[in-house]
């Protein structure tokens, strides 16, 4: 058998054809007609996510552990009983160390002794998204800084990055150490990085993030883009900081110091 | 052929070593898989239908699974409307797992006879597990 340079290129030009049309068939044959994706209806929108966190009114040490609880037990946030391997979402940390740059040692005693309730900062231009290499935590246009576990390979790039040490990594499977599981909410796989999502779950629900909901008022939480906000009325009502301004990278979480009862 | 009455019979003998598994396997029934589609939850529903039919389901609930991870996770968009027009939440665990509850009777027949091994339940609840 053989074939003149006419016969081969007939022969060439239809393999590819056929090749062609199979592929094509394999890509339709995944699709089903008329489907969508939408946003659940009664859900909380925003241009721009972001809290306030009014110090003064968490006076005992029961106030935090409500707000911190809440959230842990919550998200399935695993307790390893030793600080190692602590996973974390939302803690408490020393004036000195939360605002380090606005430290000084003639501050009133009760701001150098009192907890901060500190969380991610949600940053308008948030480093650790800049670091990850496998795009798995991003920024919604919400402003959220959202992390997606299943793309998580581990390499703790973003905990680096992070300048508030907001991110946490699963150094040995979570799952046993989970007190009391919530089965509405996953948990996580060794080897992921975690954090504070401001409760996006919950906003695609209608509610307020739980440590807002636990606070009694003591968080405020809302639209940054929107000037009849609660958070925006709050803010230029108060003077308010945030964590290492200095760095560029524009938390939207706000501290109310106060000390008006000691000025 | 140089040593053709070498090389001939080792052939042969090489083809039947390697289609053993295919020769010994001929005429004999596959063995059957039946996911147990038999659950309180799915008995209690009058129209027993799943998010989209049956034979799309089978074959592409793991793309569908992503799809709706990505919506949910990276859009936000945690409704699902399907191909008639009826709305889900998007959610492994509450819509999903929750008619499934049997993970070991359904999901895990099919898994174990095709050898894959998906990592869902590392993280996401089989309804047994959510307690306690």
């Amino acid at each position: 058998m053989s074939l003149d340079r006419r016969e081969f290129l007939k022969l060439t030009g239809l393999f590819g054809l056929g090749i062609g049309v199979s592929g094509v068939n394999l890509l339709l044959r995944s699709r089903v007609d008329a489907r969508e994706f939408v946003t659940p209806s009664g859900s909380l929108i925003a241009k721009r996510w972001a809290m306030v966190v009014d110090i003064r009114k968490f006076r005992t040490a029961e106030d935090y552990k409500r707000v911190i609880d809440a959230c842990h037990s919550i998200h399935n946030v695993p307790d390893f009983g030793n600080k190692k391997d602590e996973v974390k979402w939302i803690w408490t940390e020393e004036f000195e160390h939360a605002f380090p740059g606005q430290q000084n040692r003639y501050l009133p005693e009760w701001v150098i002794e009192k907890p901060f309730l500190l969380l991610c900062n949600h940053c308008d231009h948030p480093p650790c998204v800049r670091v990850c290499p496998t795009k798995a935590t991003f920024k919604r246009k919400d402003g959220i800084v959202m992390q997606d576990p299943h793309r998580c390979i581990g390499c703790r790039f973003c905990m680096a990055a992070c300048p508030y040490g907001s991110r946490s990594f699963n150094w040995r499977d979570p799952r046993p150490f989970i007190k009391k599981r919530n089965p509405e909410y996953p948990t996580r796989q060794i080897g992921v990085v975690e954090k504070c999502t401001f409760c996006a779950e919950r906003l695609a629900q209608g509610l307020e993030p739980a440590c807002v909901e636990k606070s009694n008022g003591a968080i405020i939480f809302g639209d940054l883009a929107d000037p009849n906000s609660e958070v925006r009325r709050v803010l230029s009502n108060h003077y308010t900081i945030r964590r290492k301004p200095e760095l560029g990278t524009q938390p939207s979480v706000f501290y109310i110091i106060g000390g008006e009862e000691n000025a | 052929m140089y040593d053709g009455g070498k090389i001939i019979p080792g052939l042969i003998i090489f083809l039947l070593i390697i289609t053993y598994p295919f020769y010994t396997n001929i005429g004999k029934p596959v063995a059957e898989i039946k996911p147990d589609l038999k659950t309180p939850e799915i008995e209690r529903l009058e129209v027993k239908e799943c998010v989209e039919p049956k034979a799309f389901m089978r074959a592409e609930h793991m793309k569908l699974l992503n799809e709706w991870r990505d919506s949910a996770v990276r859009d936000g968009n945690r409704v699902y409307i399907n191909s008639k027009g009826k709305n889900y939440q998007i959610s492994l665990q509450k819509t999903c797992l929750r008619c499934h509850s049997n993970r070991d009777k359904f999901c895990k027949v099919c898994h174990t006879y095709a050898g894959v091994k998906p990592y869902c339940w590392n993280c996401h609840f089989a309804k047994q597990e959510g307690k306690g």
